[in-house]
C-alpha cells in the first residue's frame, strides 16, 4: 500500500459511538461554560430548550425514522411529568431514579399505545393518537384528590452542589440530559434497528421479506419515542415547578409536531431548532401582541395561530424543514418522493457515494433504455 | 331500568351528533382520501360567529342559517386554497394541514372571543319531554337533533343516488382520472364534497354548543367521537356514519352512566381500538376492491 | 383528422416517447402497433392530456389539445378508453353509461342514448342495473367501449382493448369497431398488442419502437410485409 493510499484510506472511526462521543463532550464542555456565564432567566430558557430537545428527539424518531404519525407526543410528556411528581410528592426517592422511573413509565404507556398502532397507517393513527391526547388529561380530571386537581402537583429540584446557582444546575441537568439522549438516539439510528426503522418506513412489505420484524420495530420505536418524551415532559416539570392538566393540552402535542416538521422531521440536531422555536415563539409573539395592542387575551393565542400557521405553510412550502433546507444547501437533496432524509449529521464517505448511486439511478444523470 | 333508558336516549341524542360530524369526515374522505382533523373547529368556529349574531340580535333561525352556508364557504376555501395544491404529493402532508387548521382555528376563536365560559341559546327546550306520565331523558331539542340529523342524512343520500351531481360526485371519488376522461370537471366536485361537509361541520357545531362548555376546545371531544363513529361504519358510508354515530354515542353514554362520568374519552378510546383491531374497514366498507 | 407533431415525453429520466409524428384520418382506422414499453399507452395519455409533454404538438381539425385540461380535452369529442379498461365498478352499468352523457346530452336525451347503447351491446341489457364489477372482461370491454360512444366523440383513442379477451370476442369489438367508425365518421387511433387482429381492421399502421416512428404506412402493406411482421410485430 502506498503513502496515499494509506492517507486517502483515514477516515473518521465507523464507529457511530467512537463518532458521536467527541461531538457530544465537546458540545457539553461547551454549554457548561455558557451556562456559567448566562443570566438566571437565559439558564431557565436554555434548560426549557434542552428538554424540549429530548422530548422532540424522540418524535422525529417516530415519525421521521419509522414514519409512524402520533398526536399524542404531549400526552406521553404528562405521562412522565406526573410520574416524577407523584414520586417526588409521595416518596423520598434519589432524582435520578425519579427520572428514570417517569422515563421507564411514559415509555410503558407507548407500548400499550404501540401495540394496536403497529395496524394502523397514516390518518387512522394520528386519529387514535389524537384520542389518546385528549383521554389522558381526562384521567387526571377524574381523580383530582391523587393528581392534584387544577392546581395539579408541584416539583422540586434538586439541591445545586457547590457554588452553582439553582437555575445553572437545573439547566446542566437538562442539557446534559438532552446530549445523553441525542448521544443515545443518533447511535441507534445507525444500528440496525435504525435501518429495521427506516426499512420499515419505507416499504413494509419488503422490509418483512428482508426478515424484519415489523410489530417489533414499529412497537420499539413508539416505546423509545414515549420514553423521551416522558423524560423530557419530567425535566420540563422542573422547570415550570408545577404538573396540571393545563401544561399538557392537545395544543402541545400539535406545537411539538410543527416544531419537529420546522426543525426537520428525521433528523437530530434539527430538533435543537424545534426547541428553540417551541420556547422563543410564544414569548416573540407575546411582545408582538403588545405592539398591536391586542390585548391580552390574545397572546396565548397567538402563539398557538403561529405554530397552525406554520405546520401549514411548512407542509405547503418546504416539508423537510430548516435542517433539511441546510441541508439541501450542503448539497445533499432529499431523496425523491417527498420523503425526508434521515441520516444523522455526520456521513461516511462509503454512504455517501452510495447515496450518489442511488440519485443517479432515479434522476437524470444516466439515460437509461427502457 | 329508567336509568337504562335515559342512558339510551342520551347516547341516541349524542350519537346524532357524532353521526353529522362522521358524515363530514366521510364525505371529505370518499373525495380526496383525507382525514380532515379541523371539521370539528370549523364547526366551533362558525358557531362562534351564530353566537356573535345571536347576541346582536338576529333570530336565531337566519343565523342557523346563515352560519350553514359560512361553513360551506369555509370548507370550500380550505379544499381550493390548501388542499388542492397537495395533491400528488406524500399523503400525510394534507392530513398535517388540517391538523395546523385545527390550532389556528382554535387560536383564532380563542384570541377573537376569549376564553370566558359562555353559554349558547337553544332552539327549543330543554326540559325532558313528557310521556305519559312520566318524564324523559329526552326533549324538545334532544328531539330537533333528530329530525335535523335525519333531513340531513336523507337530504345527502338523495343527492348522491338520484341526482346527476351526486353521479358526477360518486364517480369522482371512485375513479378521479375515468370521471376527468368521461369529462367531469373533478376540481369543482371536490371543492363543493368539501363544502358539504363544512355544511354537516357546522351543523354539528351547532347542535352541541347548548349542552357544552361553549369554548374555543368545546368541539375536540366531537371531532374523535365523530371519528371513531366514521371508523366504526367505515370511512366511505354515509350510512355508515349514522350508523356508527349511533353506536358510539350509546357506547359513550353507558360508560359515563355506569362507570362514572370523565371517563368518556377512555371509553371512546377503547371502542376505537377494538374497532381498529378488528375491523379497519369498518361495518360498511365498500366491497370492490380499493384501488391502490 | 388528427395531426401528432414532433411529440416527445418523459418519465424522469426515460424517454418514452422521441419526436413521434403521425396522421389519423376521420372514419378510418389508425393502428399503433409495437413490443411492450415501446410507448403505445403513453401516446394515448398525451393525446387525451392524462400526461404533460416535453415538446411537440397535437392538433384535432385544427384545434390544439395540449396543455388543456382532460376534461376539456374529453368536451372537445374525445373518447380514451385507458389500459385497464376503466369501468367503475361502484356504479352500475346504466350508472356508467349516464355519467359519459353528462356533459353533452339534455336529460330528455339520456335514456335514448343509453338504449341505444343496449342495443348495440346487448349483453349488457340484463346488467343494467346491476354493479360493474360483475361484469366478465368482455362485458367489461363492451362497457367501456358504450361509454365512449355514447358521448358521440369525433376522436377515439383505444388502448389495448382485446387484452384478456377470447378471440371471437375480439373478432366481434373489431367488426363493430370498424362499422361504427365508418357510419360515424370517427377518427380512432387502436393501440394493439394483438397486431393481427388490429391490422385486420386498419386502414393506415404506425408501429413504435423505442418511443420512436419505425413505420408509418397502410396496414394492408404492413401486413403483407414478412421482414416488418417478423421483426417488430412478432409473427
Amino acid at each position: 500500500m502506498t503513502t496515499v493510499d494509506r492517507v486517502s484510506s483515514l477516515r473518521l472511526p465507523r464507529q457511530p459511538l467512537l463518532r458521536h462521543l467527541p461531538v457530544a463532550l465537546v458540545a457539553g464542555v461547551v454549554l457548561y461554560e455558557v451556562t456559567l456565564r448566562l443570566s438566571s432567566y437565559n439558564d431557565y430558557q436554555v434548560g426549557e430548550i434542552a428538554s424540549y430537545v429530548v422530548a422532540l428527539v424522540g418524535l422525529s424518531l417516530l415519525t421521521g425514522s419509522n414514519g409512524q404519525i402520533s398526536l399524542g407526543h404531549g400526552a406521553f410528556m404528562a405521562v412522565g411529568a406526573y410520574t416524577m411528581a407523584l414520586l417526588m410528592n409521595h416518596t423520598q426517592g434519589n432524582f435520578l431514579l425519579e427520572l428514570a422511573a417517569a422515563t421507564g413509565v411514559a415509555a410503558a404507556a407507548g407500548l400499550v399505545i404501540g401495540l394496536p398502532a403497529t395496524r394502523l397507517k397514516g390518518p387512522y393513527l394520528a386519529g387514535m393518537t389524537l384520542l389518546f391526547a385528549l383521554a389522558v388529561p381526562s384521567i387526571a380530571d377524574k381523580w383530582p384528590n391523587t393528581f392534584g386537581g387544577d392546581q395539579g402537583l408541584t416539583t422540586t429540584v434538586p439541591t445545586a452542589p457547590g457554588s452553582l446557582t439553582a437555575e445553572q444546575w437545573l439547566a446542566q441537568i437538562q442539557i446534559l440530559a438532552a446530549l445523553i439522549v441525542m448521544v443515545l438516539v443518533a447511535n441507534l439510528l445507525w444500528s440496525r434497528y435504525g435501518r429495521a426503522f427506516r426499512a420499515v418506513r419505507d416499504d413494509e412489505i419488503a422490509a418483512s421479506l428482508a426478515g424484519i420484524h415489523i410489530v417489533r420495530t414499529k412497537v420499539l420505536a413508539f416505546t423509545i419515542s414515549a420514553g423521551c418524551a416522558g423524560l423530557g415532559g419530567a425535566l420540563l416539570a422542573l422547570s415550570t415547578g408545577v404538573v396540571n392538566t393545563g401544561e399538557f393540552p392537545l395544543t402541545l402535542s400539535i406545537q411539538l409536531l410543527a416544531a419537529m416538521v420546522l426543525g426537520g422531521t428525521g433528523t437530530l440536531i434539527g430538533m435543537v431548532w424545534g426547541g428553540i422555536l417551541l420556547v422563543y415563539l410564544p414569548q416573540w409573539s407575546t411582545s408582538l401582541s403588545n405592539d398591536f395592542n391586542l390585548g391580552s387575551g390574545a397572546n396565548a393565542y397567538l402563539a398557538t395561530i403561529i405554530f397552525g400557521v406554520v405546520l401549514i405553510v411548512a407542509m405547503l412550502a418546504a416539508p423537510n424543514g430548516i435542517q433539511g433546507g441546510l441541508r439541501w444547501l450542503w448539497g445533499h437533496r432529499p431523496r425523491p418522493g417527498g420523503a425526508t432524509p434521515d441520516v444523522p449529521s455526520e456521513v461516511s464517505k462509503e454512504d455517501q457515494s452510495n447515496a450518489t448511486e442511488r440519485k443517479g439511478r432515479n434522476d437524470a444523470k444516466t439515460s437509461v433504455e427502457v | 331500568m329508567s336509568l337504562f333508558l335515559d342512558y339510551t336516549l342520551d347516547g341516541i341524542a349524542n350519537g346524532m351528533v357524532y353521526a353529522t360530524l362522521a358524515l363530514a369526515l366521510v364525505l371529505i374522505y370518499r373525495a380526496t382520501r383525507i382525514i380532515n382533523f379541523a371539521q370539528g373547529a370549523a364547526g366551533m368556529l362558525t358557531t362562534f360567529i351564530a353566537f356573535s349574531l345571536l347576541t346582536r340580535g338576529t333570530g336565531y333561525w337566519w343565523a342557523f342559517v346563515l352560519v350553514l352556508i359560512i361553513g360551506f364557504a369555509l370548507g370550500a376555501v380550505t379544499e381550493r386554497v390548501l388542499i388542492r395544491p397537495l395533491h400528488g404529493k406524500s399523503e400525510l402532508n394534507p392530513v398535517i394541514v388540517t391538523i395546523g387548521l385545527l390550532v389556528v382555528f382554535e387560536g383564532l376563536a380563542g384570541a377573537i372571543y376569549g376564553n370566558a365560559s359562555r353559554g349558547f341559546p337553544a332552539a327549543f327546550s330543554q326540559r325532558g319531554l313528557k310521556v305519559g306520565s312520566t318524564t324523559i331523558a329526552f326533549s324538545h331539542f334532544d328531539l330537533f337533533i333528530l329530525i335535523a340529523v335525519v333531513a340531513l342524512m336523507a337530504g345527502t343520500l338523495v343527492l348522491f343516488r338520484y341526482t346527476a351531481l351526486g353521479l358526477r360526485m360518486r364517480a369522482s371519488a371512485f375513479h378521479r382520472e375515468i370521471a376527468r376522461l368521461l369529462g367531469v370537471r373533478v376540481g369543482i366536485l371536490l371543492t363543493l364534497g368539501w363544502g358539504l361537509a363544512g355544511i354537516a361541520g357546522s351543523l354539528a357545531g351547532l347542535l352541541v354548543a347548548p349542552t357544552s362548555a361553549f369554548g374555543p376546545y368545546y368541539m375536540d371531544l366531537v371531532l374523535v367521537y365523530g371519528f371513531t363513529a366514521a371508523v366504526i361504519g367505515g370511512l366511505e358510508s354515509p350510512v355508515g356514519a349514522l350508523v356508527g354515530g349511533l353506536i358510539s354515542g350509546l357506547c359513550i353514554s353507558y360508560v359515563g352512566g355506569y362507570l362514572g362520568s370523565g371517563l368518556e374519552p377512555l371509553g371512546a378510546l377503547a371502542l376505537l381500538m377494538v374497532a381498529l383491531m378488528a375491523r379497519p374497514e369498518g361495518i360498511f366498507a365498500r366491497p370492490a376492491a380499493r384501488r391502490v | 383528422m388528427l395531426e401528432v407533431r414532433d411529440l416527445s415525453v418523459s418519465y424522469g429520466a426515460v424517454r418514452a416517447l422521441r419526436s413521434v409524428s403521425f396522421e389519423a384520418q376521420a372514419g378510418a382506422v389508425t393502428a399503433v402497433l409495437g413490443a411492450n414499453g415501446a410507448g403505445k399507452s403513453t401516446l394515448l395519455r398525451t393525446i387525451s392530456g392524462l400526461v404533460k409533454p416535453l415538446d411537440g404538438s397535437v392538433h384535432f381539425d385544427g384545434d390544439p389539445l395540449l396543455g388543456r385540461h382532460v376534461e376539456s380535452i374529453a368536451r372537445l369529442g374525445v373518447a380514451h378508453v385507458p389500459e385497464g379498461r376503466g369501468v367503475i365498478e361502484e356504479l352500475t352499468v346504466e350508472e356508467n353509461l349516464r355519467l359519459a352523457t353528462l356533459w353533452c346530452l339534455h336529460k330528455n336525451e339520456r335514456q335514448s342514448a343509453i338504449a341505444e347503447i343496449l342495443e348495440l351491446f346487448p349483453r349488457l341489457q340484463p346488467f343494467r342495473r346491476r354493479n360493474a364489477s360483475t361484469l366478465s372482461g368482455g362485458e367489461r370491454q363492451m362497457l367501456v367501449l358504450g361509454r365512449a360512444l355514447i358521448s358521440r366523440p369525433r376522436l377515439l383513442l383505444l388502448d389495448e382493448p382485446s387484452l384478456g379477451l377470447a378471440p371471437r370476442v375480439t373478432a366481434q369489438l373489431m367488426a363493430l369497431l370498424q362499422e361504427q367508425t365508418e357510419s360515424k365518421d370517427i377518427t380512432v387511433v387502436l393501440v394493439e398488442q394483438n397486431a393481427r387482429s388490429a391490422l385486420s381492421v386498419s386502414h393506415h399502421a404506425v408501429i413504435l419502437n423505442l418511443g420512436q416512428v419505425v413505420v408509418s404506412d397502410d396496414a394492408t402493406a404492413v401486413a403483407a410485409d414478412d421482414a416488418l411482421r417478423h421483426h417488430y410485430l412478432g409473427f
